[in-house]
């Protein structure tokens, strides 16, 4: 089982963005199971989601607690709340911002972690540009695909598609093709620089 | 076909494969997304014909909904919480005159302090209305048994409760087979009332009842219950040979066949008990699940058939019984007379505390070691507890409770979990 926590505020689409990537497993015929944590929603509020996909019925019910990635959308949250509570080594880290691990303060914290997993993209920015509003769940589904290798870039194009029709759909969708073209991007020059 | 979506719609939409002819409803959390949908598929006329009335408060919803199935309209609502609290005495109502009205309970707790997570408080206090309870493990579940509801209320003239834990199924987007409408009206015959209310030709139903004849007429809606424990194995089999599921029936056991310790508990919960049993099964111990779907009717005879061979037995409950402990454990009790075994009631998830595999695999080795208290509360923290009790004790002026221990927790954001 594949474990994805998801931590922004609300009003960013954080509940929504866990649902794309269930319906974009559920799109690849694996068993997938999105739920948001619960709370009282209010605009600018820590909220937080989950996702869990599986080959098989999924019958936890528990908050993803120990999760094998975690995807940011809100920077400024970093340093607020636990974001990282049971973040393993070996996890991806997806972190919606312009800046570096390093400059976000978080150089240290993350030195024993896998560093080919760890990624920051200017997904807010993506998304404005492909849609005109700085909302970057879509966008950072689309990163996610691309830094994980879970889920196609196709089948998150389509969980969007199902999600949001019209304009604001092709936008995301739009907005997922360049952050996922942004991280693998930046996965060769990893790459590169490790074995150069 | 299989959807990808969230509880709650999926409700709806079984809900709308029954044809209801009215819907009537206040929002309420975590109610509120079924009856959205609702009302967008009457408005948009994929629910035809249908009245979704909008009304003032969970009072009228149940005396609206009383009022429709009483001239022969199928109908529904949905509540939650304070809102089940507000409709109690519509509710004794809806059984005292035997109306088939189906109604589904997104699980929350009950203020105050007010709290807008699940447990089973709302629907735990309403168990003795005279509504058959059904709670749903699952969302698949969940809309099956709303599928059942309605043919097993019209066929016992007797209103039924469909319990989903609110948040945890309500807003779960996972995997659903929505059935098609053609099975469904082959399973769901169209509505015939034993009673109706027609201008045409005019009766009075409520009538007063006195000593003469009240405990008579009370005694029905027992009896009814009674023929319910015959029928609702029935409707899940037939439901079965129609949709090919396993859904709904009094009770199902996972891997009860040797257990020496069964865990007993109801709804989404589960799910986690049966990951956790799966891991202690891999380590040896002979443990086993009953999960209880038919609240009301209590299934005394199937709960003694499928606990009474264990030396013990280990109640988790979503409700607390003030003053004496366990709801569900005191009806486990009662099918258990005259059995020599150990009972344990754990009270557990009160207004959405997680249940967490970790805290049951703990919780189920101290059970199989025998080390548990009769009653117990999981993931209690028990300074919290303290520390308001000496308050209490030292000061005639301690204050709220609630703000008090607030104070003491300190700011909570919504972290990790």
């Amino acid at each position: 089982m594949f474990q994805v926590r998801f931590h922004g505020r609300g009003g960013q689409g954080v509940v929504t963005a866990a649902e794309m990537l269930a319906l974009a497993a559920f799109n690849e015929g694996r068993y997938a199971q999105a739920f948001p944590s619960f709370g009282s929603e209010r605009m600018g509020a820590p909220v937080v989601s989950f996702c869990r996909i599986d080959d098989r019925e999924i019958r936890v019910r528990e908050p993803v607690m120990e999760p094998d990635a975690l995807i940011i959308q809100d920077p400024t949250l970093l340093h607020q709340v636990d974001v990282f509570g049971g973040c393993k080594a070996d996890g991806f880290i997806l972190i919606n911002t312009a800046k570096s691990f390093d400059e976000l303060g978080l150089g240290d914290f993350v030195k024993d972690f896998r560093h080919e997993r760890l990624l920051t993209v200017p997904a807010a920015e993506l998304a404005r540009e492909h849609t005109g509003r700085p909302v970057a769940n879509a966008a950072l589904l689309g990163g996610f695909a691309a830094l994980s290798g879970l889920i196609s870039l196709d089948n998150v194009a389509s969980a969007i598609r199902e999600r949001f029709t019209g304009a604001v759909g092709e936008g995301n969708v739009a907005a997922a093709r360049a952050a996922h073209a942004w991280v693998a991007d930046q996965l060769r020059e990893l790459s590169g620089a490790a074995s150069g | 076909m299989l959807h990808q979506v969230e509880g709650s719609r999926a409700v709806a939409e079984a809900v709308a494969l029954c044809r209801p002819e009215v819907v009537c409803a206040y929002p309420i959390s975590p109610q509120t997304h079924i009856v959205e949908n609702l009302s967008q598929l009457v408005k948009t006329g994929e629910l035809a014909p249908c009245e979704f009335v909008n009304v003032e408060s969970e009072f009228a919803a149940m005396s609206v909904a009383i009022g429709a199935s009483a001239t022969g309209a199928r109908s529904y609502t949905a509540t939650a919480s304070q809102g089940l609290l507000y409709m109690a005495e519509a509710l004794y109502n809806a059984s005292g005159l035997g109306l088939p009205i189906v109604m589904t309970v997104a699980n929350r707790a009950i203020g105050a302090p007010i709290n807008i997570w699940n447990d089973h408080s709302d629907s735990m206090s309403q168990r003795d209305s005279g509504w058959i309870q059904l709670y749903a493990e699952t969302n698949q579940e969940a809309l099956d048994l709303h599928i059942q509801a309605f043919r097993m209320a019209e066929e016992l003239s007797t209103p039924v409760m469909v319990c989903m834990d609110g948040f945890i199924l309500t807003h779960a987007v996972e995997r659903i087979d929505m059935p098609d409408q053609e099975l469904v009206d082959a399973f769901l015959p169209s509505f015939q009332p034993r009673q109706v209310l027609d201008p045409d030709e005019p009766i009075s139903i409520g009538a007063m009842v006195g000593p003469e004849a009240f405990m008579e007429v009370k005694y029905l809606a027992h009896a009814k219950q009674m023929q319910a424990l015959e029928l609702i194995p029935q409707i899940a089999a037939d439901f079965k040979d129609a949709f090919e599921r396993d859904s709904g029936g009094l009770l199902r056991t996972y891997r009860g066949e040797d257990a020496e310790t069964i865990v007993v508990a109801l709804g989404s919960v589960l799910g986690t008990i049966k990951d956790a049993v799966d891991e202690l099964r891999e380590q040896g111990v002979k443990i086993g699940v009953v999960g209880i779907t038919s609240f009301r009717p209590f299934p005394l005879d199937a709960v003694r058939a499928a606990l009474g061979h264990a030396q013990r037995v280990l109640v988790l409950e979503k409700a607390l019984a003030v003053g004496v402990g366990g709801i569900v454990s005191a009806n486990v009790r009662m099918a258990l007379d005259g059995i020599e075994l150990h009972g344990y009631t754990v009270i557990a998830g009160l207004g959405g505390r997680p249940i967490t595999k970790a805290s049951l695999l703990g919780l189920f080795a101290e059970a199989v070691a025998d080390r548990l208290q009769p009653l117990s509360f999981l993931d209690m923290d028990w300074d919290v507890v303290n520390r308001e009790l000496e308050r209490i004790g030292s000061s005639r002026t301690s204050g709220p409770h609630a703000e008090n221990i607030l104070r003491d927790v300190g700011p909570v954001a919504a972290g990790p979990v």
